[in-house]
């Protein structure tokens, strides 16, 4: 498509004004350089996909590694619901993190070291893995990411642009579906398409906003220059969603949204919190199917587990703390039993996306996905042998189905493997003791 | 305590009028000096927001949507807001919101009242009523006037629209969404001018003053009247900011400030998250959620603003209100079927002061038992600024479980166990005191006297300080010196969007004197803070007002302060 350079606001409202074509007073965005539709029409291979899954309280320590490191391992007690995935499964354990002398914040901590590189001492420091990804993979896309959290709590997402911006999670299913296939969804099946003049309205509003910016970060000191210059990088997403919205998208076979859900009841209940997250876990994939995001986050309990049963005044979280070691089983069956959720609840996501067929293909076979906990024991907080795997086919990036077990090894070399694989020019990762320059090369191709 | 108690009550009734005439004949500062804070760049709280809209454009505007959560550093949502940016997904919705308001600001049922002029024909342009629309709702959006390229722009966006939408009211409602997504309305961006009383210092422009000013006691923008007193340079002088002051804090209007601030400091943004299993405690849910944050905001504000009260008695006042929902969870009979009632208990009721309330008891628990520690570690950190540290990495948690006798019948007894391990003790030993001596009320805030049938004690000790039960808990809060030297702290942090520095330490205990002196009087108290000058002192070469060259000197302190 042809690129116009002018992006004033006068421009683009002459553009609505006169009924113009689509292209008319489009902004020069990265977006239109190389198109993904583009790309798909000439047989290039689809995206990459990128995707997080994080719970609290980790999983027990003997119960989930597998007894054989490398490849043709097979699952322990704990995960064996994903045994049906396991050649795309790397399942790497004994990593821990190093707090160079800084206080551990329980279940804060662990995240923090695997998402960050870091450990702060109060508020987080860094922008986290899945922000740093989806700015190489994801700046295409109507969302740069898609962020939901399990549990309630839209504060609990663990997706942040920087020191200052967190990426607030949806909590609700049916908001998010409204979200991404509400009415500024383009169906990029439908057969015919007609730019939205409103949009084109919304765009102008926009500009007029971008077109400040220059003269306002010369207002403010350096710390405030940074977060207005968030504000306007916040402000520029919205308005590559209204670009895209105004292109006829090119066709995808494997995209049909799925149904407007009805949500389970929001809350901590494992038995809705299950529900919801299987909601959620078929309108990502489906989102990342139509190409309205590649990056997507799932915080299914936040780190404190507050998954509960009904009528119980015990939490997962406090079940790891105050229950019993049963001395014949050798753990703590209640909090197991919510552990055992979890891991369903994975193979729920990993099953929901090998099902959505690309070709000859899956979209699991396209998606990397880091699930993940924050500590190795949460009776004791540990902060070694932290449960990690790389699950999906990689897109072919990295290597799939091998046991990993890299006791003492620093969390942060998985992260800085999955930033290298999927092209982040990124040489070293992570700060103090959590900086390796070492990525996993067992799983590099 | 002694010590603070005893020269107040002598003092009380002198220092409060000494204070007003020092105050109200715009006399110099007598406080130490100090060397001020950074300019501020706050974003909108959602409360704030909604209630500029409100203010801006009335109550019948719905603010539709959802908003970025804001989040909490010092204890303050305020403070929190000097480090925040907005995210894409936040700006998304902030756009929906705008969107859904600028519809309605020109629908048929506002746009009579909310645009000051009709245009020659609804079908065209009108430049001359967009220039007066814009101009004025941009004053009160901005929280100054619109520049003339600003206001040039947008009539001439507006008119465009009109032209060849062939309305003339989509181009005001394309103003009205473009200006509430904009940096200027959704972030409070100080500047600051040259002290010219006080060669080298600088303090904030007029604007800014009166922003702070306007967020401090109302928690919402400048009104005309204040903008009015900006505009005319008089918020440059102490009388012309000792007037306004005297008007605002004299309002009615002030409770809303009280209620803004006693919200962010008890943290009552936790309420959206907060949950309960209804199995164990079926009466509480989100109705009861809202009207228990009511119900202390009410206690608050009668108390503090319509009574002018000492605020030690939030921690012991007998006196409350209730709606029947309440009534119901406090098993109190409540007459009005609807609505809320005043509600005095009885002397030697266990609920007494707002530490017994629902906000608080049920707030600082778990979904299916209560917490002694957490409500510990909340009210050390709430009401009395200090800061309970983590627990340790890799903690043997073996120690708090006897695994031969599982049952521990009562909170106490299972914290006994961790509480008698040095490892844990440190840290425990100064929450859960605290925490068990509201152990008589569960987690969704009714009343127990016993828990897994054994009998619940409430006696202990805090900070040296002995009780026999919860009263004489409350009693213990009311009197601990922490108290009102931390509300002086928050109050001031809350104003100015920072933690204070420690060069402002003489002039806060200057402050919690006063506080003392006037009978531990909140408007009395957030009157002098306005009415100083350390309240609009800047302490780094920072903006001019419309000059955009900055010296980077300012970071590094502007660092210090987020620490």
């Amino acid at each position: 498509m042809s690129v116009m350079m002018n992006t004033s606001r006068r421009n683009l409202l002459r553009g609505v004004m006169g009924g113009a074509a689509v292209t008319v007073g489009l902004p020069f965005l990265d977006c239109f350089l190389n198109t993904n539709g583009t790309a798909l029409a000439s047989g290039a291979p689809l995206p990459t996909a990128f995707s997080t899954f994080f719970w609290g309280c980790g999983l027990n320590p003997g119960r989930w590694e597998p007894a054989k490191t490398g490849a043709g391992y097979d699952m322990n007690i704990e995960t064996a619901a994903l045994a049906p995935f396991k050649s795309r499964i790397n399942t790497i354990s004994g990593m821990k993190v190093f707090l160079d002398g800084k206080g551990a914040r329980p279940h804060f901590t662990g995240e923090m070291a695997i998402l960050t590189g870091d450990v702060p001492r109060e508020q987080p420091n860094y922008a986290s893995l899945d922000s740093i990804v989806a700015d190489t993979i994801g700046t295409r896309t109507r969302f740069r990411s898609l962020e939901v959290t399990g549990t309630g709590k839209a504060t609990d997402s663990l997706s942040r642009r920087s020191a200052s911006v967190t990426n607030p999670a949806e909590i609700s299913p049916a908001a998010l579906y409204t979200r991404v296939f509400g009415a500024d969804f383009r169906d990029p099946n439908s057969a015919d398409f007609k730019p939205d003049p409103r949009v084109m309205v919304r765009r102008s509003v926009l500009s007029g906003v971008t077109e400040q910016r220059e003269a306002l970060l010369k207002q403010v000191g350096a710390n405030d220059r940074q977060r207005l210059d968030e504000y306007f990088t916040a402000v520029r997403q919205l308005e590559q969603q209204l670009d895209l919205q105004l292109q006829k998208p090119e066709p995808l076979a494997a995209c049909s949204p799925s149904a407007q859900p009805t949500d389970a009841e929001i809350g901590t209940e494992i038995d809705s919190v299950v529900a919801n997250h299987k909601l959620f876990a078929q309108i990502l994939a489906h989102a990342v199917a139509c190409d309205q995001t590649h990056v997507t986050n799932i915080v299914f309990g936040e780190a404190t587990s507050p998954l509960r049963k009904a009528g119980t005044a015990m939490t997962h979280h406090i079940y790891t703390h105050e229950e019993p070691m049963d001395p014949k089983l050798g753990y703590q069956p209640n909090a197991t039993y919510f552990m055992g959720r979890i891991v369903e609840s994975l193979a729920f996501y990993l099953a929901t996306l090998d099902s959505i067929k690309e070709g000859d293909h899956t979209l699991l076979d396209r998606t990397m996905m880091l699930a993940h906990s924050e500590t190795g024991f949460a009776k004791i907080h540990a902060l070694e042998n932290i449960p990690m795997f790389i699950c999906g086919g990689c897109n072919g990036k990295m290597k799939t189905g091998q046991h990993l077990k890299l006791d003492g090894e620093p969390v942060t070399r998985v992260g800085l493997t999955i930033q290298q694989s999927l092209g982040v020019p990124v040489e070293a990762w992570g700060t103090m003791s959590l900086n390796t320059s070492k990525p996993l090369s067992e799983l590099m191709v | 305590m002694v010590m603070l108690n005893k020269p107040a009550r002598v003092f009380g009734a002198l220092g409060f009028a000494a204070a007003i005439a020092l105050v109200g004949c715009g006399q110099k500062d007598d406080a130490p000096p100090t060397k001020g804070g950074p300019v501020s760049l706050r974003r909108l709280t959602e409360p704030e927001y909604r209630q500029i809209i409100a203010d801006v454009f009335g109550t019948t505007i719905k603010v539709p949507g959802r908003f970025q959560p804001d989040t909490r550093d010092n204890g303050l949502i305020a403070v929190g807001t000097s480090r925040e940016s907005v995210a894409g997904t936040g700006f998304e919705q902030y756009d929906l919101t705008a969107r859904g308001i600028a519809a309605q600001v020109i629908d048929d049922a506002h746009r009579a009242t909310l645009i000051p002029c009709t245009p020659a024909n609804a079908k065209e342009k009108d430049d001359a009523c967009a220039t007066q629309f814009i101009a004025r709702t941009g004053r009160l959006l901005f929280r100054r006037p619109l520049t003339k390229d600003e206001l040039a722009n947008q009539v001439k966006d507006a008119g465009d629209t009109a032209t060849k939408l062939g309305n003339f009211y989509s181009g005001i409602e394309l103003s009205v969404a473009g200006m509430l997504v904009s940096p200027q309305f959704l972030f409070r961006q100080e500047a600051s001018v040259a002290d010219s009383d006080n060669a080298g210092q600088r303090k904030l422009d007029a604007y800014s003053k009166a922003s702070r000013l306007s967020f401090f006691l109302w928690d919402t923008s400048p009104d005309l009247d204040l903008l009015d007193a900006a505009e005319k340079g008089e918020l440059d002088t102490d009388a012309g900011i000792a007037k306004q002051v005297d008007r605002m804090v004299t309002s009615p209007r002030l409770a809303g400030g009280v209620r803004a601030f006693f919200s962010d400091m008890l943290g009552f943004d936790g309420f959206a998250a907060l949950q309960k299993d209804p199995t164990i405690y079926p009466k509480y849910g989100s109705a009861v959620a809202v009207d228990a944050q009511e119900q202390t905001l009410r206690t608050v504000a009668d108390l503090l603003v319509t009574n002018n009260g000492d605020y030690r008695d939030i921690f012991t006042t007998r006196k409350t209100y209730l709606t029947r929902l309440l009534g119901s969870v406090y098993a109190v009979p409540v007459a009005v079927p609807t609505g809320w009632e005043s509600h005095t208990y009885p002397e030697g009721d266990p609920r007494a002061g707002i530490l017994t309330q629902v906000s608080f008891v049920a707030l600082h628990s778990h979904p299916g038992r209560s917490s002694p520690t957490i409500r510990g570690k909340a009210l050390r950190e709430v009401f009395l600024c200090q800061k309970v540290p983590d627990p340790p990495g890799n903690v043997n948690f073996a120690l708090v479980q006897d695994t031969k006798n599982p049952a521990f019948h009562t909170a106490r007894a299972r914290l006994g166990a961790h509480i008698n391990q040095p490892t844990c003790a440190g840290c425990h030993k100064i929450m859960d005191p605290v925490g068990l001596a509201m152990e008589n009320f569960d987690s969704a805030g009714g009343f127990r006297s016993t828990e897994n049938s054994s009998p619940i004690v409430t006696s202990g000790e805090i900070d040296g300080m002995k009780f026999d039960d919860v009263l004489g808990f409350t009693k213990v809060i009311h009197d601990h010196p922490q108290a009102p030297v931390c509300l002086v702290n928050r109050i001031y942090a809350f104003g100015t969007g920072r933690a204070s520095s420690k060069d402002e330490a003489e002039w806060l205990n200057y402050q919690v004197k006063q506080f003392a002196a006037s009978g531990y009087k909140v408007p009395e108290l957030m009157r002098r803070i306005a009415s100083s000058k350390a309240f609009y002192r800047i302490s780094t070469p920072g903006t001019e007002a419309n000059n955009a060259s900055l010296s980077m000197a300012g970071t590094g302190s502007q660092k210090e302060a987020t620490k």
